[in-house]
């Protein structure tokens, strides 16, 4: 009796030893490291590897390891000093199109990370850092929306030759066209029916004049808001690459929210001044009349610029602006019906639209060239990385254009409001490009509604508590069912001490954010994890009381609380996804480990204490047990 | 070692009289002070900018309130976080738009008094300052311990979603305990996790003790451990009433509950003493999320005694009602008049 079959003990150790392996990574420490990614365009590539490695070579700098992989390279250091240094020098050699950025990097040996093993993702209340959340202001969006309306209609109606008296937007909503007479109205709803088939039109009269309504319809509206916050996102990814943060997050949360996290940053006022900044498009004509090879060498011709291409060469434009992002309403990557090529679709607003017919119809067969433009604007440095100040004693504050051009297509014909952009290379080209001039369109409104931000120090203080509150709380609850159970106790404890490993192993292999809270949720599950053993030994000596053999009642008490288990397991893992779906970030960390917990608490409390029990009384004749 | 050596024969059901009377007063008691007092809510759910900064010596409230309200933070709360040297800064909602600014010039102000500098800093070491042009970067003397702001729109949403989440929860509850055993069940269990709750958040309320997010996280964890408590009863009810061939109702209610009082107690005590080495450890940050716990676990444990199983009772519960196989039968007799 009380004898387990080889293939559940094999299954525990497929269980544990897994466990183990997955919770080791976590025993090892951090090293001082730096990392090298491309800013927007550039690439980290062997190229970029071999110059690094020179210029710490020249300045005397070891390194411990490289590596590279697709986001970027990863340098490992002895010390914080020589990290520092390295940093300096790499930063020197690359120039403004790699981030440089400190990072402390997991000392996991090489064969573990092979496998997959890597240690538990630290929430920013663990290891300091910010976090935003941002909101896109879509009312804005449908304000700016409704005003680039009023230029379309103007012009639809214009072009149509229908007579109106006014066109403007009403402050509550919506944009009132009035005309004359309903005779006017009649052909004024045709026209725009037509041209413009996202409004939607309702008859009002107002002050004897009949009056179209128009609103945007629902569907146009949601993919404004769309539109908006895919903005918001590509320009936040691009300006987050820029504020040397390893591992940032840029994470879209609803339908018009944005997580930025920024572990590390300790500076908000810089990452609120960068995440604010704007990019914007211009469009110019390429320069065909002048040689480049001689403007790169002698003298740029007046009225054209030299312009660095996203590809890394250079070219020569028209310096006059043709217009600008604010022109432009949309870009979208997709497929051409006709060529079956890539390309990219753009809208143009009335504007834009008028400027774009005049000028290409007047230069088919030249090329047009869409350039993109941020402005930074930071504090003043000097070579040790500390702020200048003037003689008022503030901080210098410096601005820098950020160029480059990120398209110069052949014009083909005469375009309108609506073209597209051929012969590129690859979908994945396409989305890069519509991504990019839909940041420098006119931007939605973003604005910050939630920040946190733990400094180092705190971080480190949430981490030793926690750290001690998991141990001190584990360790009473050990002395505990030693004392008050003894040999079943020490099994329930060992069992304890697995379901410990084995929720830092799922957390690790998941790697689920551990946040302070997270921590809690750790001590809770130690203290109900024992629920279960109480519920079975308590059991096991009601049997015992009740006169039964001691192999009988270890049976009966394990099969008889089986179902209580589960049942209170199920209900508290019911409150637990409740509080997961509810809540953001630390509160979801502390339903991810109370969820874990209460599921592996239930297989080392039951299967694993009684593969023990079993191994200790099972098979042979008992007297009495040490309970 | 065991603490309730023999079975023990407590007549519970007598009690319930004295139980619901008890409870009822808490309940009263804590919604008046809910209605009066109301919550003490953390800038969670009000909304508003929390900075906490940790000095290099000890500082007096005054000196640091007088240099805010210099810098027009008039509406600042300054308070000791701990110790003499660490500073909690509260600022409440604002209407207007400057939003996440605030924190950014609330930093400012705090450092200004030392004429200092946010310089560069590395990930995970203590903020570098500068004091003026051209002198090195030594630790900052206001080192920035925490930033929080909560936008207005973000406090209201947390506060409809908190409540939905735990009627969310209670639902998913009911409906689990009704499948798993029987509609009366359900609402004991249901009316027991309600009572849990509302003491809690009375004394909260009671007591003054902030309401945040966290605390708010641990009353979710009262829920599911409360219940937990319950389900054991129940499922010993269950058991019994499907066991003992005499015996009434009230009878069988005191043998469950008697006989499930050790591991009742025992797996309190493990929770209480994990929860005891959470508040007393765990830091600041947690000390409102460990409180909720553990008077939520001493109600839980109250609650599945005294008010879920009397509270089965008193809807008239029946041996017949958990009977296996009749009871399809049993509830279409219900369902039919």
């Amino acid at each position: 009796m009380n004898q387990y079959p080889l293939w559940k003990y094999l299954l525990m150790l497929a269980v544990i030893l897994p466990g183990l392996l997955y919770a080791v990574p976590n025993l090892y420490g951090e090293d001082p490291g730096v990392q090298i990614t491309g800013v927007r365009s550039f690439k980290v590539d062997e190229t970029v590897l071999d110059r690094m490695e020179k210029a710490l070579g020249e300045g005397g700098v070891r390194w411990q390891k490289v590596s590279l992989d697709g986001s970027g390279a990863r340098l490992r250091f002895v010390d914080t000093e020589t990290q520092l240094k390295a940093k300096d020098l790499l930063q020197r050699e690359l120039g403004d199109n790699y981030t440089v950025a400190l990072n402390l990097m997991p000392a996991t040996p090489d064969w573990l990370t092979s496998i997959g093993g890597v240690p538990m993702y630290l929430g920013l209340d663990l290891r300091g850092g910010v976090h935003f959340l941002m909101e896109v202001d879509v009312q804005g969006a449908l304000t700016r929306a409704e005003d680039r309306y009023v230029g379309d209609l103007r012009s639809s109606l214009r072009d149509a030759k229908v007579r109106y008296l006014t066109v403007r937007r009403v402050p509550s909503g919506g944009i009132e066209i009035k005309f004359r007479d309903n005779d006017q109205r009649e052909s004024g709803r045709g026209t725009i029916e037509r041209e413009l088939p996202e409004l939607q039109l309702k008859d009002e009269e107002r002050q004897g004049k009949p009056i179209l309504l128009a609103t945007i319809r629902p569907q146009q509206f949601e993919e404004i808001t769309k539109f908006a916050l895919d903005q918001n996102m590509t320009a936040l990814r691009n300006r987050v690459d820029e504020l040397g943060v390893a591992e940032p997050v840029v994470q879209q949360q609803g339908d018009r929210r944005i997580v930025v996290q920024l572990p590390g940053v300790q500076d908000t006022a810089k990452a609120k001044e960068i995440l604010g900044r704007t990019a914007t498009l211009e469009v110019m004509m390429v320069d065909e009349e002048h040689d480049l090879q001689s403007a790169q060498t002698t003298s740029v011709p007046p009225g054209s610029k030299l312009f660095r291409h996203r590809n890394g060469s250079q070219i020569l434009l028209q310096k006059r602006l043709v217009y600008s992002g604010d022109n432009v309403v949309d870009a979208a990557a997709g497929i051409d019906n006709q060529t079956g090529g890539p390309v990219v679709y753009i809208t143009l607003d009335a504007r834009g639209a008028a400027i774009n017919q005049r000028i290409t119809g007047k230069n088919i067969g030249k090329r047009m060239a869409v350039v993109y433009i941020e402005i930074k604007s930071e504090t003043k440095r000097d070579a040790d990385g500390r702020p200048v100040f003037n003689d008022q004693g503030s901080e210098v504050k410096i601005r820098r254009r950020i160029e480059e051009v990120i398209t110069a297509p052949v014009i083909r014909d005469q375009l309108g409001k609506r073209f597209q952009i051929e012969g590129l290379d690859s979908i994945s080209e396409a989305q890069d490009l519509a991504l990019l001039l839909r940041a420098g369109a006119l931007a939605a409104p973003i604005e910050i509604i939630e920040e946190r931000t733990v400094g180092p120090s705190l971080g480190k203080d949430n981490i030793d508590q926690g750290f001690k509150s998991v141990l001190i709380g584990f360790i009473l609850v050990l002395i505990f069912m030693l004392a008050y159970y003894r040999l079943f106790g020490a099994v329930a404890c060992a069992a304890l001490m697995l379901n410990l490993v084995l929720i830092v192993a799922v957390l690790s292999l998941f790697q689920a954010t551990l946040t302070l809270p997270g921590v809690a949720g750790i001590v809770l599950t130690v203290g109900m994890a024992v629920d279960a053993n109480v519920l079975i030994f308590e059991r096991i000596r009601e049997e015992i009381r009740n006169g039964n053999t001691p192999q009988a009642s270890i049976h009966v008490g394990y099969d008889r609380a089986l179902s209580t288990i589960v049942d209170a397991n199920v209900t508290t893992l019911i409150a637990a996804i409740v509080l997961f779906n509810f809540g953001t970030g630390p509160i979801k960390g502390f339903a991810i480990t109370l969820s874990i917990g209460i599921i592996t608490s239930m297989f080392t409390a039951i299967l694993g204490t009684r593969g023990v029990i079993n191994l200790i009384y099972g098979g042979r004749r008992v007297q009495r047990l040490s309970i | 070692m065991e603490i309730l050596r023999k079975q023990t024969e407590i007549n519970f059901m007598s009690l319930r009289r004295v139980a619901v009377g008890v409870s009822a007063l808490a309940i009263v008691v804590g919604i008046v002070s809910l209605v009066i007092r109301g919550l003490n809510y953390g800038i969670d759910f009000t909304g508003g900018t929390l900075v906490e900064v940790s000095y290099d010596e000890s500082v007096r409230i005054e000196a640091v309130r007088d240099k805010l309200n210099q810098a027009d933070f008039d509406d600042a709360l300054v308070q000791y976080f701990g110790t003499s040297r660490d500073i909690m800064v509260r600022l409440p909602a604002r209407e207007d738009d400057t939003g996440a600014k605030l924190s950014s010039g609330l930093m400012e102000a705090l450092r200004k008094p030392y004429n200092e500098t946010l310089s560069q800093s590395r990930q995970g070491a203590a903020q570098q300052c500068v004091t003026g042009a051209g002198t090195a970067a030594i630790d900052c003397r206001v080192q920035m311990r925490r930033v929080e702001f909560v936008g207005p729109q973000v406090g209201k949403e947390l506060t409809e979603k908190g409540g939905l989440a735990m009627i969310y929860a209670l639902i998913g509850i009911l409906i689990y305990v009704a499948w798993r055993f029987e509609w009366r069940f359900a609402i004991g269990s249901v009316v027991a996790l309600i009572h849990d709750v509302l003491i809690t958040l009375g004394l909260f309320s009671l007591l003054h003790l902030e309401f945040s997010l966290p605390v708010l996280a641990a009353i979710l964890a009262v829920i599911g451990y409360s219940l937990n408590d319950t389900i054991v009863v129940f499922d010993r009810v269950r058991e019994n009433f499907r066991k003992m061939r005499r015996g009434n109702v009230l009878e069988i209610m005191n043998r469950s509950i008697n006989q499930t009082l050790p591991r009742t107690i025992l797996t309190s005590l493990t929770t209480l003493l994990v929860l005891l080495a959470l508040f007393i450890l765990g830091g600041k940050v947690i000390h409102g999320f460990a409180t909720a716990l553990i008077i939520g676990v001493v109600v839980g444990t109250y609650s599945s005694i005294f008010v879920a199983s009397p509270v089965v009772v008193a809807l008239g519960v029946t041996r017949e009602d958990m009977m296996p196989v009749k009871k399809e039968g049993a509830d279409q007799e219900r369902a039919e008049p």
